[in-house]
């Protein structure tokens, strides 16, 4: 090993959705302020297999920060300390030699705990299917450069979609509260002129469906963007609520 | 050299220009009746999988998808930065068709199909209106029309992008087009199920086996028609910019059932990566070869100089790509510019701790961008601090999200001092074996996107795997699926009470049995990173006989090892990590003799094969088109055995030349 940091760990330990989990204390050495936060959590793991104890689980995959499936809550903060950064990217120079780290996982009645810090995020997708898309099939596209898009309404498009779904912003709601995601989308393609014609009945559909789903609602704390690793802004709730409001004035639906 | 007569490419006759148009519209069709009793399984839901799965769910196809992580999104696709080609000729740059089909063809160092690479071309502005109108957010210019910029191995700027996540744009856009599939009940979604076979009956992939890889119950899914879009096996490398759960077993499964195995040794070792920082390494991280647009790679003229990079003078740096490839510089291929980084490591030249990186310095850009700047808000006097705090600016629009992710990674801010970078694995060109309409050796089982071999022969150019993807995606299976599928029209539903369902799920459990009972000593990571380090110094960015010869005897030791003493904790009747782990490294295992075995067959150099006995003076790869201007495709026969059948390549369009960006 080639690092001399020590940690005290304290992580959640649950084997599934249906039985009561508790906290496990473990004590890592020789931890290295080169690693990520989840090369600390392989290390840790290697070490209890060796112990003849069963690693724990966690989600991971790409370790660059974009693919959204590493989720610790850490020492109360999703994604650790620092602001705009996920888990993956987290490294353990933002600690100190004789820490005490607590690792939870998302905790959200819509995101029930498959095992250990592992988390069902499969809401998510559902409110993407409710309406999170442009109707466009295969083949029915024109020359991409026939509409031209102002600048600063790409900008902000792409702002918007930069969301990488990984539930920070409702691991950090005191409502658990999954309106900074759904308003990310909901922004995005109402900024585009490709959103336009779904962009009624997709507000009602994906709110309905983020309902249905049993997040909780926004009373605009704000720690959804305080927390999100990827700075979404707050401005897309309140377009998503103008979206919505709007949407509902003018409903064909029941 | 015959074309072994096991393989048929089914490459439509005719002119180069009219083989796709004429073919697709002589494809047989499937009524929409019938389609609608036709299943399809999509197997991974990257760029290829995802928009393969919403598009023949929108013909009307019955399709399930599969992917191992918790959501479609999660595909690596999504880690792609740079952005995708398209010979759109927006910038009026002299771009077309042709020249794309030509920079593909002569990039891959004359190793791919030439009317694969040029339905490629064809197809290639159709993908970029598709992902328009499904509200991809491209950047763009201020006169609200799309922005484009250079990539290696090109003299045109045909690539576009979205800041430095233009594979998340890609794969979110057909992610929501799956989703909306999905929401309309045409794909039913397999979240976190796991592909351990394929059920082949009577000649025919009917089906997989599956494993719920939170329950652990295995599951059979019948279909007319499977398709691997399971991305590559850089991980065969264990350190590799692939994610951590990206791996071969979808794909070396079907192998195993009789899907030929295609030019495997073809990997893609990537120029700018993060160097190594220590042996708790999990994974490489890539910084964007769209950043050798503005960066110059340089290395001090002097050996062993530990100077920091700001302190060596401009007159004792050696620009060493400008130097030896005047008219490409920094923008060469890939394979060029990883080699010719090695060679100045090696030689003593690497700067950083470790000796293994050189500089990505990104000083001249930025005051380049500041000076334009000034020029565009017609300033005259600014100040030397104004400009540069302006060309920062300008930098950080372009590739901000890069700079944060190095500064996190490394703790230095790339900004003030430059990138320090060195070559890693990133992609792999070679893969299941295919025709021309992506079927594999066995049929109804077909394979998309970086899975396949097809189209970037032995070194693909920058952003053309999100082309290839998503060309293989919306624009080619769609078709070509109709040729195997109308003579499916009378099969009927595919029972999975079938002797071969029950056999291969037998097979599957007993596998998982023995791994859980071996209880031996050693966990699956140290497996894998063992294989690793083998594959890596002996079949890496250089190979010669004898360390291949060497590496092969390793791995099967390996291999025995593995199989008596592979510790995998836990049981698999819940969600088990380690399991799946094992599962994995057991077949990167033997993916890795086959491709020591592959680059040690192929006595040439071309592209990312670089065999060390084959070199020009000047080190560059040096093929040997008389004797190896041919795909390998591998069919496999057992435990350490492979016959090879060729399938000759043959050029009646591009003139072939040894390959020059000097």
């Amino acid at each position: 090993m080639e690092g001399n940091m020590s940690l005290s760990l304290k992580v959640w330990r649950q084997s599934n959705k249906d039985t009561a989990g508790g906290f496990e204390n473990y004590k890592l050495d020789h931890v290295s302020p080169d690693m990520s936060f989840l090369e600390m959590f392989d290390v840790l793991n290697e070490q209890l297999i060796e112990e003849g104890k069963e690693p724990v689980a966690f989600d991971h995959d790409c370790r660059e920060g974009i693919c959204g499936m590493c989720s610790m809550y850490i020492n109360g903060r999703p994604h650790g300390p620092l602001k705009g950064v996920t888990t993956c990217q987290l490294h353990m120079r933002s600690f100190n030699d004789g820490d005490t780290i607590v690792v939870e996982p998302w905790r959200a009645e819509a995101f029930p705990v498959i095992k250990d810090l592992v988390v069902d995020r499969d809401a998510f997708d559902r409110i993407i299917s409710a309406g999170g898309f442009i109707s466009v099939n295969t083949g029915n596209a024109q020359d991409a450069n026939s509409l031209p898009i102002p600048k600063d309404a790409a900008d902000d498009a792409f702002s918007a979609a930069a969301c990488i779904g990984c539930g920070a912003c409702v691991a950090a709601c005191k409502n658990a509260s999954a309106m900074l995601f759904v308003s990310a989308k909901i922004s995005q393609l109402a900024l585009l002129p490709q959103g336009q014609a779904e962009r009624s009945i997709r507000a009602e559909k994906m709110v309905a469906q983020m309902d249905a789903e049993g997040f909780g609602a926004c009373t605009n704390t704000g720690a959804c963007s305080a927390e999100c690793p990827k700075e979404i802004s707050l401005e897309n709730i309140a377009r998503m609520n103008r979206e919505y409001i709007g949407a509902k004035f003018s409903s064909q639906n029941a | 050299m015959a074309t072994s007569s096991r393989l048929d490419a089914k490459i439509p006759q005719g002119p180069l220009e009219t083989k796709w148009s004429k073919y697709r519209s002589s494809v047989p069709l499937v009524n929409p009746a019938n389609k609608r009793s036709l299943e399809i399984i999509v197997v991974g839901t990257g760029l290829a999988g995802a928009s393969a799965a919403a598009t023949l769910a929108e013909l009307g196809y019955k399709v399930k998808a599969f992917c191992f992580q918790d959501s479609p999104r999660r595909a690596h696709s999504i880690a792609a930065q740079g952005g995708i080609n398209a010979a759109k000729n927006y910038q009026n740059d002299g771009d077309s068709i042709y020249r794309l089909f030509y920079d593909t063809i002569k990039g891959g160092d004359y190793r791919a199909r030439e009317g694969n690479v040029h339905r490629l071309a064809e197809v290639s502005g159709n993908i970029i209106d598709q992902c328009v109108a499904a509200g991809v957010p491209f950047a763009r210019e201020y006169g609200g029309l799309l922005s484009n910029r250079s990539f290696g191995g090109t003299q045109v700027q045909r690539t576009f992008y979205a800041a430095g996540q233009t594979g998340q744009q890609l794969l979110l856009g057909a992610y929501s087009g799956l989703q909306r599939q999905v929401g309309m009940g045409t794909v039913k979604m397999y979240n976190r199920h796991e592909m351990l076979d394929i059920v082949n009956i009577d000649g025919k992939c009917r089906g997989i086996i599956a494993r719920n890889l939170i329950t652990g119950e295995l599951e059979r899914h019948g279909a007319h028609a499977v398709l691997l879009c399971t991305g590559g096996y850089g991980n065969v490398f264990y350190l590799s910019t692939n994610a951590m759960g990206s791996n071969v077993t979808a794909a070396w499964k079907a192998h195993k059932k009789g899907a030929f195995f295609g030019n495997p040794c073809f990997t893609q070792i990537h120029p700018t990566c993060i160097p190594v920082s220590g042996e708790h390494q999990s994974k490489l991280t890539l910084m964007s070869e769209s950043l050798r647009n503005d960066g110059r790679i340089w290395v001090p003229k002097a050996k062993n100089d530990n100077r920091p990079g700001n302190e060596i003078p401009e007159e004792e740096r050696d620009y060493y790509l400008e130097r030896r490839y005047p008219a490409f510089g920094n923008l060469v291929p890939r394979d060029i510019a990883s080699r010719a980084a090695k060679e100045r490591c090696d030689a003593g030249y690497g700067v950083g701790t470790s000796k293994l990186a050189v500089y990505l310095d990104f000083a001249a850009a930025v005051e380049r961008y500041g000076r334009g700047e000034a020029n565009k808000n017609n300033i005259h006097n600014a100040s030397d601090a104004d400009i540069i705090s302006w060309g920062k600016a300008v930098v950080k629009e372009k590739y901000g999200n890069l700079f944060d992710m190095y500064k996190q990674i490394t703790g230095e801010d790339p900004y003030e001092v430059p990138m320090r970078i060195y070559p890693a694995v990133h992609y792999t060109m070679g893969g299941l074996w295919v025709d021309y309409n992506l079927m594999t050796t066995v049929p109804g089982l077909y394979s998309l996107g970086e899975a396949n071999f097809s189209d970037h022969g032995a070194n693909r150019l920058g952003a053309s795997a999100l082309m290839q993807g998503l060309a293989d995606g919306y624009f080619v299976i769609p078709y070509t699926i109709g040729a195997y599928l109308a003579s499916e029209i009378r099969t009927g539903k595919i029972s999975t009470d079938h002797e071969a369902f029950v056999t291969a799920e037998r097979e599957v459990k007993e596998r998982i049995e023995k791994l859980l009972t071996i209880q031996g000593k050693t966990s699956p990571e140290v497996f894998h990173r063992r294989l690793g380090k083998i594959m890596w110094d002996k079949c890496g960015m250089a190979r010669n006989e004898q360390g291949l010869k060497e590496a092969i005897l390793e791995i099967r030791q390996l291999r025995k090892d593995f199989w008596s003493d592979v510790k995998v904790m836990g049981n698999a009747t819940y969600f088990n990590p380690e399991l799946d782990k094992a599962n994995r490294v057991a077949d990167f295992i033997e993916l890795g003799e086959l491709m020591c075995i592959d680059a040690l067959t192929r006595n040439e150099s071309c592209g990312g094969h670089f065999r060390e006995e084959y070199q020009t003076e000047e080190g560059e790869a040096m093929r040997d088109d008389e004797n190896f201007m041919f795909v390998s495709a591998w069919e496999h026969k057992g435990v350490e055995e492979w016959e090879l059948h060729k399938e000759e390549l043959v050029y009646e369009n591009i003139k072939i030349a040894q390959r020059s960006y000097k």
